[in-house]
């Protein structure tokens, strides 16, 4: 894939990453061009070494690669934490004032990387004392090496806009490190300029200083370094594309779904969300022109966030709550009561690397097993997997339309790696969202009746109707209970009340179509298959195009819906299979587990990682590539990203 | 036509002990919402998990019987989501100011329209007698195999220290008190808070009803009891905040009162204040049309399922092509 473009910013947290990623991914954008960007921070607020990694492509790219053909530093640690993935013919932008940094007075390198790192250059045989002497080594691998005088360039825009104070300068070294990227690249400047008058919005003194630096590091690399040879060519698009990241694609497909309620307690990575959402609370109503509103509670923690959320959702408004791995193990006996309830509760559950606090802003995928059983007893959910950042849209408002069909709670499960990355996408199509509400009864359709709440059915499903219709009433209790909705422990009862729930479960199972539930990429006939599900999806798609052309054939099934199971399904799919694999972001292979569960189909190859990073292209091509070639063994476990 | 008493009655039977104070806060209940002339599908009662948490199966309204700990924030979601109703949430002291402490707290600081009751008895009840969060430092109920080694939390204090806008004590016994409590509770515009000192017989052989009536303490003159209640409106109290400036003085006012106990027990009324916004005025200032349609009433799809939501204008800030 010679044809995209890696970049990749690095710096301290609070100096500007993500700032000048998104001009840099935005600049892209508006010319033309696709661009996938993965977000990778710490759990902390200043300082902390962050970075991002920006690919930039003629055509859609669903997952990075574990490569850079630009790196783009703001400090010393950021050349040495990233400088083994610089590709050979690729380049480093740096601060002329780092070269004589000395790399073991960098304090903040943490003490498993100083092993890791002293442990590569014995490999390397190679002693660099400093940063200069780090940056020879690889001039021998071809990588090219764009010293900046950020200092004099900020000083010289001080005097330009009479700003002594050198820590307000200082704030811009993003962008001129930014201005310096598009300058080797030749890039068409305009771009660059709207998307920082975009990033900055309404500060025209913020602007105008930024562009000032843009332009003195644009014009600087390019009188110096006319000819870097970076290929970043703007294209011509008549497609309508938005560039989001996933937590902005629950947060739309939640409203279009009709939310109208959210509760949360922030924590990292679904806070986003909420905010966002907070940010856009009135809206207009379609085909009117009237507004109307979604309530943000920010709540005292996830027991409040989810009970308030149920409680929202017994009177009839599509309610939700959005969390990780943290907040839903608080959530477990909320989520039980809506199951006994029968309420239609959401929760967006962004994984991220567990157990308990773990790894607080990285990947991870290890709570499928914890989604599917997590509080006491036994109740129907549904669990509805987004693959990308695009599915997390439609699943979002999907969600809605699952949770009041079958009158239980959804867990729409997503990972830190779709939170926090960005994409660019063809406009979303909002023919596809549709409103099901299922069987909901108004003051009407009860009139005169004596409404039972807990109606025993065939399909399970007892017609709702939404606490405070006028001429009803009926109760509720997280104990058993009779057809009214009163406590019991009579045993017939709870014979037939508990199966009455639990068979809304088969009903989901006969009624969501197949098209929901899984996405099917590949040969029907080919010989091997791979199973997954959430975020590798992208880079899957990514190594399959690759082992294509290398001649080989395979097929995936990405699990949408991994409860209910579409047992019948996976059962033709690998039945026909004589290499099954599975890729996953965790150490169990819980996916793995589920299928043999409910199939008895065990896999014959593991993919895992679970070291915080989402898992890139390349990786997941040459785990892939041993299998086909015979030389795997039954278990590779990935450990790529920085 | 009225709405009689036997109009908020359900047929379920009744399993509290026999002489439980919960009987009294439930027929007062009843009667405060004929009083209040409230149609049963208007009101939803919500309890916790305990001896009171089966309130609201005794009640023909809407009754909504939560977890242990949690009435409060299903009772915030209802409400918010539907401001018509009227809230009225039951709580036990282990339920509401142990395992629910927290939600205690942050609803008074978020003042909904609201009411919430909470059962003290001083024990757990339904776990079979151990000590509450509100019995005092070295008491031993019956239950308890050692006297209490924590002290008890002072439920008015922390009411008032939380910023529920309406504060009162009053008596399981007492029902016409009781009553008018809760009415006022009720019609309080604010995060109403009423402590119902309820005797349990079965578990607490401290707090009986000879206890709050002073049978341990007879007036060598009359020959009868001294009774530990007594009335604050009585006394010549006042709890209510009429000028925002009268918002400190009548807190401090109220906190001396909230920390007599013992001999002498107020009950009544300790603050009252309407001139704080309520979170539903405050909503109603960031989504206008709030007040009209609120969650629970608001068309979120046409009839062929089309989404009434608009999210034209988001997509629009995140385009960056066409
Ligand atoms: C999470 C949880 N922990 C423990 C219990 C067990 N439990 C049931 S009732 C109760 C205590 C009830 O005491 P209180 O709230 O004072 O109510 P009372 O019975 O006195 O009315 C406890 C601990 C529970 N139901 N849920
Ligand atoms: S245990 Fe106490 S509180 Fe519970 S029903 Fe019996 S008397 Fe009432
Ligand atoms: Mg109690």
């Amino acid at each position: 894939m010679k044809n995209d473009f890696i970049w990749m910013a690095g710096g301290p947290q609070g100096s500007g990453v993500d700032s000048s990623a998104n001009i840099f991914a935005r600049a892209c954008c508006y010319g033309g061009l696709h661009v996938y960007g993965k977000r990778e921070y710490s759990s902390n607020i200043k300082g902390m070494h962050s970075y991002f990694h920006i690919r930039v492509s003629p055509s859609e790219v669903g997952a990075i690669v574990n490569r850079v053909d630009l790196l783009c530093t703001f400090d010393a640690e950021s050349v040495v934490r990233h400088i083994w993935e610089v590709s050979p013919g690729g380049g480093i932008i740096c601060d002329t004032g780092i070269i004589e940094t000395k790399i073991s007075s960098i304090l903040s390198l943490p003490f498993a990387f100083i092993e890791e790192w002293n442990k590569s250059l014995n490999e390397r045989g190679i002693h660099p004392e400093t940063v200069g002497d780090l940056l020879d080594e690889v001039k021998k691998n071809n990588v090219k090496i764009y010293p900046i005088p950020y200092l004099e360039m900020l000083k010289e825009i001080g005097k330009e806009i009479g700003e002594q104070q050198l820590s307000k300068l200082t704030r811009m070294i993003n962008v001129l490190s930014l201005g310096a990227s598009f300058g080797l690249a030749n890039y068409d400047k305009e771009y660059v300029e709207k998307a920082i008058n975009m990033i900055f919005g309404k500060k025209p003194k913020i602007i105008s200083m930024n562009l000032l630096a843009l332009n003195k590091a644009y014009d600087y690399t390019r009188k110096n370094f006319a000819d870097a040879g970076i290929n970043l060519k703007t294209l011509r698009t008549d497609e309508q594309r938005i560039f989001l990241q996933g937590t902005q694609a629950v947060a739309l497909g939640k409203l279009a779904g009709g939310c109208r309620v959210q509760t949360y307690y922030p924590i990292t990575p679904a806070a986003d969300e909420s905010e966002y959402i907070e940010e856009n609370q009135v809206f207009e109503i379609t085909g009117s022109n009237k507004t109307g509103g979604i309530l943000v509670v920010q709540t005292e923690d996830e027991i409040a966030a989810i009970t308030m959320a149920t409680g929202s959702a017994l009177t009839g408004a599509r309610s939700a709550t959005s969390t990780s791995g943290p907040g839903f193990s608080l959530m477990a006996e909320g989520l039980g009561w809506a199951g006994i309830n029968e309420v239609p509760v959401v929760i967006n559950y962004y994984q991220r690397g567990g157990p308990s606090t773990g790894l607080p802003t990285r990947h991870g995928q290890d709570d499928l097993r914890f989604a599917i059983h997590a509080s006491h007893g036994e109740f129907p959910r549904i669990i509805v997997c987004s693959g990308d950042i695009e599915e997390c849209f439609y699943d979002a408002a999907r969600a809605f339309n699952y949770a009041e069909r079958y009158q239980t709670p959804v867990i729409h499960l997503i990972d830190k790696a779709l939170a926090n990355s960005n994409k660019s996408y063809k406009i979303f199509d909002l023919t596809l969202v549709k409103i099901e509400r299922g069987e909901l009864l108004t003051e009407a359709d009860v009139a005169g009746k004596n409404y039972r709440r807990f109606e025993f059915t065939d399909s399970g499903i007892s017609p709702r109707l939404p606490i405070g219709t006028p001429g009803a009433v009926f109760w509720n209790t997280g104990d058993e209970h009779n057809e009214l909705g009163h406590v019991t422990e009579e045993s017939m009862m709870r014979t037939r009340m508990h199966e009455k729930r639990m068979r809304k479960l088969e009903t989901a199972d006969r009624e969501i179509q197949e098209k929901e539930r899984v996405n099917f990429f590949g040969d029907e006939d080919a010989p091997m298959t791979i199973v997954s599900w959430g975020s590798p999806k992208g880079a899957i798609l990514e190594a399959m195009e690759m082992l294509r052309k290398d001649g080989f054939r395979m097929n995936f099934v990405q699990v949408r819906i991994p409860h209910p199971l579409p047992k019948k399904y996976i059962e033709k799919i690998l039945g026909n299979s004589s290499k099954k694999i599975v890729v996953e972001g965790n150490y169990s292979a819980q996916l793995a587990g589920i299928i043999r569960e409910e199939t008895g189909i065990l896999m014959d190859y593991f993919i895992l990682k679970w070291n915080g990073r989402p898992m890139s292209a390349d990786e997941v091509y040459e785990a892939l590539l041993n299998i086909v070639q015979n030389r795997a063994q039954t278990r590779q476990v990935l450990t790529g990203g920085a | 036509m009225a709405l009689k008493l036997s109009d908020y009655r359900t047929q379920v039977f009744n399993d509290w002990c026999p002489g439980c104070g919960n009987f009294g806060i439930l027929t007062s209940l009843q009667m405060a919402l004929v009083d209040l002339a409230l149609q049963p599908s208007r009101v939803v009662i919500l309890s916790g998990i305990g001896c009171h948490g089966k309130t609201p199966h005794f009640v023909n309204a809407y009754g909504v019987h939560t977890l242990h700990g949690r009435a409060l924030p299903f009772a915030i979601g209802i409400k918010l989501a539907n401001p018509e109703l009227e809230v009225i949430v039951h709580g036990g002291d282990g339920d509401g100011l142990g395992i629910g402490a927290g939600h205690f707290v942050n609803t008074g600081r978020r003042n909904l329209d609201m009411t919430y009751i909470i059962h003290d008895n001083g024990v757990y009840g339904l776990t079979k007698g151990q000590a509450s969060p509100t019995l005092k430092l070295g008491v031993k109920t019956k239950a308890m195999p050692k006297p209490n080694i924590n002290e008890g939390v002072n439920p008015i204090a922390l009411g008032l220290a939380a910023g529920f806008t309406f504060i009162a004590r009053s008596y399981c016994y007492d029902v016409g008190h009781l009553k008018e409590t809760i009415k006022m509770a009720v019609k309080h515009k604010g995060m109403a808070l009423v402590i119902v000192q309820q005797w349990c017989p079965t578990y607490n052989d401290i707090n009986t009803k000879g206890w709050y009536n002073g049978e341990d303490r007879i007036d060598p003159v009359t020959g009868k009891p001294i009774p530990r209640l007594y009335k604050l409106e009585e006394s010549g109290y006042d709890g209510v905040v009429h000028k925002p400036e009268e918002v400190i003085p009548k807190t401090v006012a109220a906190l001396t009162r909230a920390f007599e106990w013992g001999d002498k027990i107020p009950i009544g009324v300790f603050y009252q204040n309407e001139l704080l916004s309520t979170y539903q005025e405050r909503i109603s200032q960031r989504i206008t049309t709030y007040p009209g349609t609120p969650p629970a009433k608001e068309i979120i799809a046409d009839n062929m399922g089309e989404p009434a939501t608009s999210i034209k204008k988001m997509l629009d800030e995140l385009k960056v092509t066409g």
